[in-house]
């Protein structure tokens, strides 16, 4: 064992290691062999912190110093000052925002203050390529627990008892799903962990496999012991460059332990899994198209039942749990299900990781008890919206979920609220709106993003979102009629109701809740031809204000299309049958005299 | 992986050397570590803690530095801290005077009064 008296721990996350944190890492290497510190302090490879908006987030032990926005060129200034005067770098520490005061340790960081963590626990505390430090955090523990000491309807038992409900979109009861698998009479059963995570800008699960992959591979195998499984495979996106590469490490890492593969800890039970690679569509997130991938098959969904819990993979009893509610499961045998049932609200049970984006100050990943408010995630989390604007909707779920309104801000997060709004809890996906968000943008970008993503088997998804699109984009061009709301709304309803999975009955679920809270912006397009958040170019039109313009031509000069005239000293005019709207007039202006309405 | 006993094992083995990341609420020595105590041999004196407390396998001490408190006259500098408890700074510190006031003051809670700055002086 060797002792330091510092360890620096570095992200290399893909957020951080996009921003250099694998040159950080180099360097600090360099600089402290250089000083002959490389026996005092170590270096220390780790999961994502989640705070990706200031990445690449370095924290000094013992102390706790957090420093962000490392850059390379920093590296010798922190190992000067720091580890050889023992001064922390008072300029790359957290400086909060509204408060404009320097926080030295990251425990009293506003953002991390409001957060449980649980699944994500040892993200941005072990090196994930070190199963040692897993084991120091208590891993395996669990599995040796349930493998020498309880039987599989025990473990069944624990997880139905907690409450945990399936963190991939749908909430479905964990404990029920394997009490299914392992009710189901066949002699070989396999455990899929579907690690397919799509929607735009969601990166929870990226980020536990980054993290920590032991407690993905340590649920699996429980769940394998809990069914009567001896094989499980993990169906990632080859977009995951890291966390494939990480799991690969943890995986032989296991085996080398014993801790996969043949009488785990002298038992009968012999357990392995293997990485299946997914091309990216976000098809494959559906477990029927997911489990046709894995066989090699196209990846389209089937007609359920039966359930893969009777017949998935090559026809056996099939459990596939999200990365998510997998890394819940070790924690909930090493700590009870009492422990777990008591986090949350009545029916959601534990807590739930969001990928915090959009309009928000502090991006990045968050996890917090289940039954916060949006409120408590967007102020005192997420430090509010830059620029001092209003706070105008978020966006769970992704592109299947729907928007919750700044009115009902206050609202408690939980499975159940979610869907009582129109929404849905999804895979963890969280996007902040402000007041220049357009909701009709919206509600076209995400439809624009499931149609793509459509796999085109069954017509109402194939042929119902392409219209919807179309609609949507008749309006956004400022050509819809009133009709046209009514004609979405019944294709959405057909849409929802006749898809075949998952996809195309989640898919109109942005227009129809963009609809619900804010059909006043349909309107507002349809019947008066204007964006009243000032996105839709074709409903814009930009002029200038004869009061404020100096006449000092620049606009004139620096329009391509020659749409604007006047006269120097006098004010200047844009022709708006010429005009092109691509703002450069607006961009140019000196004195805020062009305006866009 | 045949049993639990060799998964416990390994997990102490390692929880030693993770120990520093903890907040274990653990005993923290300080060196002082300014221009003066650096030229005065502080790193000598930070060398000899570490070895110390390795040939003693102390895991749960934290070990920290700092700058010049201004006593340059009386470095190198150290101080202990128990949690909670007033600090206790010794000067004039070298690796001799380390194995004592580990020995002493860390491992059996007796401050080693002689090599105190006595600030009264």
């Amino acid at each position: 064992m060797d002792l330091y008296r510092s360890h620096v721990l570095v992200c290399s996350g893909t957020g951080c290691t996009s921003s250099d944190s694998r040159l950080i890492m180099q360097d600090l290497n360099k600089e402290l062999a250089a000083r002959g510190l490389d026996k005092e302090i170590k270096i220390v490879e780790t999961g994502c912190f989640g705070f990706c908006n200031l990445g690449p987030i370095m924290v000094v032990y013992p102390e706790g110093t957090f420093y962000c926005q490392v850059k390379p060129a920093d590296v010798k200034e922190i190992v000067e000052e720091n580890f050889l005067k023992g001064r922390p770098v008072e300029r790359l520490l957290y400086r909060d925002v509204d408060h404009d005061v320097k926080t030295k340790e990251f425990e009293d960081i506003e953002f991390f203050k409001h957060q449980k963590r649980v699944a994500l626990a040892n993200c941005g505390f072990i090196n994930p390529e070190k199963i040692e430090e897993y084991i120091a955090r208590d891993g395996y523990f669990a599995l040796a627990e349930v493998l020498t000491e309880m039987t599989p309807e025990q473990v069944i038992d624990i997880i139905k008892k907690s409450g945990l409900r399936g963190r991939g979109g749908g909430g479905f009861p964990t404990g029920q799903k394997w009490e299914f698998a392992h009710n189901s009479p066949g002699d070989k059963k396999y455990v899929v962990c579907n690690a397919d995570e799509g929607d735009p800008g969601a990166f929870m699960d990226r980020s536990v496999l980054e993290g920590d992959p032991h407690s993905v591979l340590e649920a699996m195998a429980i769940a394998g012991y809990a069914i009567g499984s001896d094989q499980g495979y993990i169906y990632v996106r080859a977009e995951y460059p890291i966390a494939v590469q990480r799991l690969q490490t943890a995986i032989s890492q296991a085996r080398n332990f014993g801790l996969l593969g043949k009488n785990i800890f002298g038992t009968n039970f012999s357990f392995d899994i293997d990485i299946r690679l997914g091309a990216g569509a976000f098809v494959c997130g559906e477990e029927t198209a997911l489990l046709a991938s894995i066989e090699g098959k196209r990846g389209e969904p089937r007609p359920r039942p039966p359930y893969p819990a009777v017949s998935g993979l090559w026809g056996k009893p099939t459990i596939i749990n999200n990365v998510e509610t997998l890394a819940n499961v070790p924690k909930i045998i090493r700590n009870g299900w009492e422990w777990f049932a008591s986090i949350g609200t009545e029916k959601s049970k534990g807590t739930k990781v969001f990928a915090l984006a959009g309009k928000i100050n502090n991006t990045g990943l968050i996890e917090v008890s289940m039954g916060t408010t949006l409120r408590t995630i967007v102020y005192d989390i997420g430090g509010g919206i830059p620029n001092g604007k209003k706070f105008k909707a978020a966006q769970t779920g992704g592109p299947s979920g729907g928007c919750i309104p700044a009115d009902l801000i206050d609202i408690e997060i939980d499975y159940d609220n979610l869907l009582a709004i129109g929404s849905m809890m999804g895979s963890g996906g969280l996007i902040i709106m402000d007041e220049d968000t357009c909701m009709v943008d919206i509600a076209r970008f995400f439809l624009e993003f499931t149609q793509d993503e459509s796999c085109g088997k069954c017509p109402p998804c194939r042929i119902g979102t392409k219209r919807m699109l179309e609609i949507l984009e008749k309006i956004i061009a400022g050509k819809g009629t009133l009709e046209d709301l009514d004609n979405l709304e019944t294709l959405a309803t057909t849409i929802k109701n006749a898809s075949l999975c998952g996809l195309g009955q989640t898919a109109p679920n942005p227009v129809l809740s963009t609809l619900k809270y804010f059909r006043h912006e349909y309107e507002a397009h349809i019947v008066d031809k204007r964006c009243p958040a000032g996105v839709c170019q074709a409903l814009l039109t930009y002029f200038i204000d004869a009061e404020k313009c100096r006449g000092c031509g620049l606009c004139a000069r620096n329009c391509p299309v020659e749409a604007i005239s006047g006269k120097v000293k006098e004010p200047y005019v844009i022709d708006s049958a010429k005009c092109i709207k691509c703002g450069a007039c607006l961009e140019k202006c000196k004195f805020g005299a062009v305006v866009k309405k | 992986m045949r049993s639990l006993e060799e998964l416990k094992r390994i997990k102490e083995e390692v929880q030693k050397e993770m120990a520093v990341r903890e907040d274990t609420g653990a005993p923290q020595i300080t060196v002082h570590m300014g221009t003066c105590g650096i030229a005065n041999g502080a790193r000598e004196v930070l060398n000899a803690v570490m070895a110390e407390l390795r040939t003693r396998n102390l895991i749960n001490i934290h070990v920290t530095q700092t700058g010049c408190p201004g006593l340059c006259h009386q470095e190198p500098l150290i101080t202990v801290t128990f949690p909670g408890k007033t600090p206790y700074i010794y000067g004039k510190v070298n690796p001799e005077k380390v194995k004592k006031l580990i020995s002493q003051h860390i491992v059996n809670g007796q401050p080693v009064t002689e090599w105190l700055v006595n600030l009264s002086k």
